[in-house]
């Protein structure tokens, strides 16, 4: 009988080398960037003065956060950011459920309408957010003419490029956030298609028994949708909810392409990436970024805490 | 009528009614971004409410402006590059670790195949401020193959899950033959192992080329000379240059379009699982 001590040396040496490579990638471009984040956050650095020793003295201080919570623009971003994201997640939640109910049981064109539905998340994010900001053009784009052309609007909407949107609803006056709200439904479009494939999934393994029992007992189709379809559902829905708002919350390239965070839509990560690289100010960037870090972190916590246990 | 009967008929005419409206506006951008592309800038700007594209006027002139003037060429096959490297070391790394987290005792195994998921946390937007200022001051910023090593650290965590996952569901017993046989880890990873999983190789390759060719913040970042741009880098760059020849910047956006969309539709299946085991991060 071989020592079996050593032979397990062995395999672990082998696991070693064999993990390395993913371990010195992982560590070099993920790990330490995020630690290196946490160490610039309380530096009072600027990106001129990033050179030499200064780096690594250690002169720690809240400068950075100061300059972050008193900054008048602190509090809105937040709000916008908040809505966006919770906008966004529930947006593309309930497009992927809807478009998964439709799509669920057989009816000729079924593979290509469920091919195309996926198309949006699986195109790059430049050619769709280009696409988009042409299409609702306020000059150029096709949605503004046909509406104006054929009555709809006496003037083109600036959709993208607007803040607030007077909205004269039955004598109700209303104020629309509209770049804002262009940009929450380009969210809801773009990523519908995640929700999508997680729903239409899980649709397909519900069993057939449970709605044959329920049409035997006179169960009708809205009552077995509400009584069977949705609580088989809850699940798989509260688990989108968290994937699409930590994603969501922590999504750059959508709003940096369409608006540039302008007209309202200035959201957390538009704002670190303002600080670092429009004012040089890299301490501040890092000290928005811990924030955003700690609103995860009070996500995960109120997410496990209370959404997963009113699921059970 | 029984209300078994209205409530199946009118939920016959919503799903007619839902499909149309989901099949516009998902397809509508894609034809729109097509039909421009293949405009002239006058038509564009005296007919912009236009939605058909006349067949005798079909004009390549963008395609061959963007293409030749304006340096896309090089930038496809930049992007190509960038993206079949990315994939091959990928799938590489993935099998190897995946294959050692799933079979090899060792001590961290545990942690090694649960922490790889935190980094689904960590915002893109987070990562770029460190890793610009160190590339920086090294001069290394403005690489391709600086690039290559980001992607690879993002689709790594993810594609050795899916590997793992996969691996744990195919049967010791095979690989004991083999070991036997005188074959060493690596000789059952490349005999055994790979030939067994070619579908989830196949998943995790479509998923990786799908992040590196889509690929915008880091590229944005990171590369500053021209001749070293990646499609979505150079889109960004036309768009910027151009502001009333739309049928260019939907020309460009075509041709970084395309390529993904003919492999989805050609390996859907794969790309579907690869999506939906290994979930993804966008």
């Amino acid at each position: 009988m071989v020592n079996r001590q050593s032979l397990l040396h062995q395999e672990a040496r082998l696991a070693f080398w064999m993990l390395a490579p993913t371990f010195i990638v992982v560590m070099a471009f993920v790990v330490f960037p995020v630690i290196w984040n946490l160490w610039l956050s309380l530096k009072p650095v600027s990106l001129g003065a990033l050179r030499g020793t200064s780096l690594f003295e250690f002169n720690l201080s809240l400068v950075n956060f100061h300059k972050v919570f008193g900054d008048p623009d602190f509090v809105p971003i937040l709000l916008t950011t908040l809505f966006y994201t919770v906008g966004g997640s529930i947006l593309s939640i309930i497009l992927g459920l809807t478009a998964a109910l439709l799509v669920h049981g057989e009816f000729p064109g079924r593979g290509l309408c469920r091919g195309l539905f996926i198309a949006p998340y699986i195109a790059p994010v430049v050619a769709v957010t280009f696409t988009w900001s042409f299409i609702l053009d306020p000059q150029l784009g096709v949605l503004n003419w046909l509406a104006v052309n054929t009555g709809l609007l006496t003037q083109p909407i600036p959709f993208l490029s607007q803040r607030w949107m007077e909205l004269d609803i039955t004598g109700m006056r209303v104020r629309l956030p509209l770049a804002l709200t262009s940009v929450i439904l380009f969210e809801g479009w773009r990523y519908f298609p995640f929700a999508f494939l997680f729903i239409l999934a899980r649709l397909q393994s519900i069993p057939d028994e449970l709605y044959h029992a329920a049409s035997v007992d006179g169960a009708s189709p809205f009552q077995r949708f509400y009584n069977i379809t949705l609580p088989q559902l809850a699940t798989v829905l509260s688990t989108l909810f968290l994937f699409r708002f930590i994603w969501t919350i922590n999504k750059f390239d959508d709003i940096f392409l369409l608006t540039r965070g302008h007209a309202g839509t200035k959201v957390i990560t538009i704002k670190i990436y303002d600080y670092a690289f429009g004012e040089f100010n890299i301490g501040a960037g890092s000290a928005v970024a811990m924030v955003l870090f700690a609103i995860l972190l009070l996500f995960l916590f109120i997410y496990f805490r209370w959404i997963v246990k009113e699921m059970r | 009528m029984s209300r078994e009967h209205l409530e199946t008929n009118i939920i016959r005419i919503l799903r007619i009614l839902g499909i149309i409206f989901f099949i516009i506006i998902v397809a509508f951008p894609f034809y729109w971004m097509i039909v421009s592309s293949f405009k002239s800038l006058e038509e564009l700007l005296m007919r912009p409410a236009n939605l058909w594209l006349d067949i005798r006027k079909i004009n390549f002139n963008a395609y061959y402006e963007v293409l030749f003037e304006h340096g896309f060429s090089r930038y496809i096959a930049n992007s190509t590059y960038v993206s079949i490297i990315t994939v091959a070391l990928s799938v590489t790394l993935a099998t190897v670790g995946g294959y050692a987290v799933t079979r090899l005792r060792f001590r961290g195994q545990a942690f090694m195949s649960y922490s790889i998921l935190i980094i689904y946390m960590f915002p893109a937007i987070v990562l770029v401020i460190p890793l610009y200022v160190v590339f920086s001051h090294m001069g290394l910023r403005d690489s391709i193959h600086v690039l290559i090593l980001v992607y690879l650290a993002q689709t790594l965590p993810v594609a050795l899950y899916m590997l793992r996952s996969y691996f744990q569901t195919l049967p010791v017993e095979i690989e004991y033959a083999g070991l036997i046989d005188g074959c060493s880890r690596m000789g059952v990873i490349w005999r055994i192992i790979i030939p067994l999983s070619a579908p989830a190789l196949a998943s995790v390759a479509l998923y990786t080329f799908m992040i590196a060719w889509n690929e915008f913040l880091f590229a944005f970042m990171f590369l500053d000379t021209p001749e070293k741009f990646t499609l979505s880098r150079g889109v960004v760059q036309l768009a910027g240059s151009v502001h009333l020849s739309k049928q260019l910047v939907m020309a460009a956006s075509v041709m970084v379009t395309v390529p993904i969309l003919v492999l989805f539709l050609f390996f859907e299946r794969y790309l579907v699982r690869g999506l939906t085991s290994g979930a993804m991060k966008g």
